[in-house]
């Protein structure tokens, strides 16, 4: 919903989209605060990469505007606040990243050093090598200095850590910290949970080109009703699945697992049915099972 | 909140001149694109400028100017053709567009770039011409033909864009070559024209590599070309092609 507050750093208001027959956005309304970090969860085709494309200025909407800070995105002044890594967006191969680097600097009015975008973004050692050599995380990496490389108030970041390894992508999580914790907006799309879980303050939930669900990272998860339950018991899953209040229940390596609607009510009965019920554990369920409740309903 | 900072001249000088050398550095280091670009027209000047010219100045003459006409179309159709089909298909156009990129940087960068090579391509030819072809011209001569080229190079720019626009990277090569070779054989830049049958000598104004060819000639003092009447065709066809080209790229991005 539109932010009540400060001017929002970029937003969408009553956006609609379309490509042809497919509807990519349907009426979509997005105020992205000034600082934090937001991200924008959904599956594929649910609008997010047009959500994006939109408050740059890449493609206009059918309905509704685009804002970036107050104005408008095609203009050269918001987007010189903005840094931007995009889904696909590959460099010219025979560049050195330190070439790519310093024409990306040239861009923006108050830069980064060269230097520090690289050791920010972890590429310190590579600025020597053609792009089209790296690796494809290396590549990622490369494009992540650019995206940070003007100093940017706000920074778009458009499923970042797609194809890194475990500890690059951490890596790109501390600086991502980092920036947000200096000032800088962040908007970030992701497919995986723990991402947006990890790092987000806020999050919108997009599904079938329509915001399905917006909040605290806390508030998205209390949208489910669901709990999760986890011990070593002799029940069977199937019986168990069964039983009222009981969403489903798997068993694997004698671990049973059942995710409740009503865990006080299925906790009783599990205790009673087996006394040898141990290594009992409840939890919450996290952002992952909120977000497929949420997008399963749009469906 | 910070304001926005200044983009003083000096950085907006910095920053085209930047773009256009990487754009240069760019192609120069891709082999499968420069070497033919530089060393074909080279080529085909020893070939058929010097070996089978047997020490007749004339011949060494033309075909000094109608591969210097062959050698500035490349550098357009097939560097900024084949580039921006890939740039555009890979993201990397709607990356420049998202950044604040200002304007007229990206194909100004690829302007210049065509320019430089065909600058090369000037200098190469020039110097073979001279040292192994015995071509003597006057300085208004050269200053003509370096003229031509460079500024002959600008049509085949915007026609590469075009190709650039619509052809996808996987055929823009194709498509390139298949407008490079006919249309430079039929305007004559291989084998004069008048040596060609009456239609396609007759059809040969409606390609530009032939007004590009005349005007190439006629620097080198061999053909008495109506220079406005063919600047004026290359000028319109410039034109043409680049409002295509740009009216696509806006639509489609």
């Amino acid at each position: 919903m539109a932010n009540p507050g400060p001017v929002p750093f970029a937003a969408l208001r009553g956006v609609h989209k379309r490509y042809g027959a497919i509807v990519a956005l349907d009426g979509v309304d997005l105020a992205l605060a000034p600082g934090g970090l937001h991200a924008l969860l959904g599956p594929n085709g649910a609008g997010k990469t047009t959500a994006i494309g939109l408050m740059l200025g890449l493609i206009r909407p059918d309905r509704g505007h685009a804002e970036l800070f107050g104005g408008e995105p095609e203009h050269l002044a918001p987007r010189r606040r903005v840094g931007v890594m995009l889904q696909a967006g590959s460099l010219p191969e025979t560049l050195r990243v330190g070439e790519l680097l310093r024409q990306a600097t040239g861009y923006y009015p108050r830069p980064r050093p060269v230097e520090e975008s690289a050791n920010m973004a972890g590429i310190a050692d590579l600025l020597d090598r053609p792009y089209g050599r790296l690796s494809g995380g290396q590549q990622r990496r490369a494009q992540f200095a650019l995206a940070l490389c003007g100093k940017p108030d706000l920074l778009f970041l458009d499923e970042p850590t797609v194809g890194l390894d475990i500890e690059a992508r951490q890596g790109l999580w501390t600086t991502i910290r980092s920036l947000v914790a200096e000032g800088c907006a962040v908007l970030l799309t992701t497919h995986y949970l723990e991402e947006a879980e990890a790092l987000a303050d806020r999050v919108t939930v997009l599904g079938q080109g329509r915001v399905l669900a917006e909040g605290t990272v806390a508030e998205i998860r209390g949208r489910t009703r669901r709990t999760r339950i986890r011990c070593r018991s002799s029940l069977r899953a199937d019986e168990v699945g069964a039983w009222d209040g009981v969403h489903a229940a798997v068993q694997d390596a004698g671990i049973l697992q059942v995710d409740a609607r009503e865990p006080e009510r299925v906790l009783r009965r599990l205790l009673a049915a087996d006394e040898g019920l141990c290594e009992l554990e409840v939890s919450r369920a996290g952002l992952a099972e909120a977000f497929t409740e949420l997008t399963r309903e749009a469906a | 909140m910070e304001t926005t900072g200044t983009m003083t001249s000096r950085r907006y000088a910095d920053l085209y001149l930047r773009d256009a050398w990487y754009e240069f550095v760019r192609l120069l280091r891709a082999p499968a694109a420069a070497i033919p670009m530089l060393t074909f027209p080279a080529m085909f000047y020893v070939l058929f400028g010097v070996v089978f010219a047997h020490h007749a100045p004339q011949q060494a003459s033309w075909v000094l100017g109608s591969m210097g006409a062959f050698g500035v179309m490349a550098p357009g159709l097939f560097g900024i053709g084949i580039g921006v089909s890939i740039e555009r298909e890979r993201g990397l156009l709607a990356l420049k567009r998202a950044m604040p990129v200002p304007p007229g940087a990206y194909l100004g960068a690829k302007l210049a770039m065509a320019i430089l090579f065909a600058l090369a391509i000037f200098i190469i030819l020039g110097v073979l011409a001279v040292a192994l072809g015995g071509v003597r011209l006057e300085l208004s001569e050269w200053l003509a033909l370096l003229a031509t080229m460079l500024l002959g190079a600008l049509p085949f720019c915007a026609l590469g864009l075009l190709v650039g626009t619509l052809a996808s990277a996987q055929a823009a090569p194709a498509v390139a070559n298949l407008i490079y070779l006919p249309m430079s054989f039929l305007s004559g830049l291989w084998i004069p024209l008048k040596a060609m049958p009456p239609l396609l000598r007759h059809v040969a104004p409606i390609w530009p590599a032939y007004h590009l060819g005349q005007l190439a000639l006629e620097s080198v003092g061999l053909v008495q070309a109506s220079t406005w009447h063919a600047v004026f065709a290359l000028l319109a066809f410039t034109v043409a092609c680049f409002a295509l080209a740009t009216r696509r790229l806006q639509r489609v991005g």
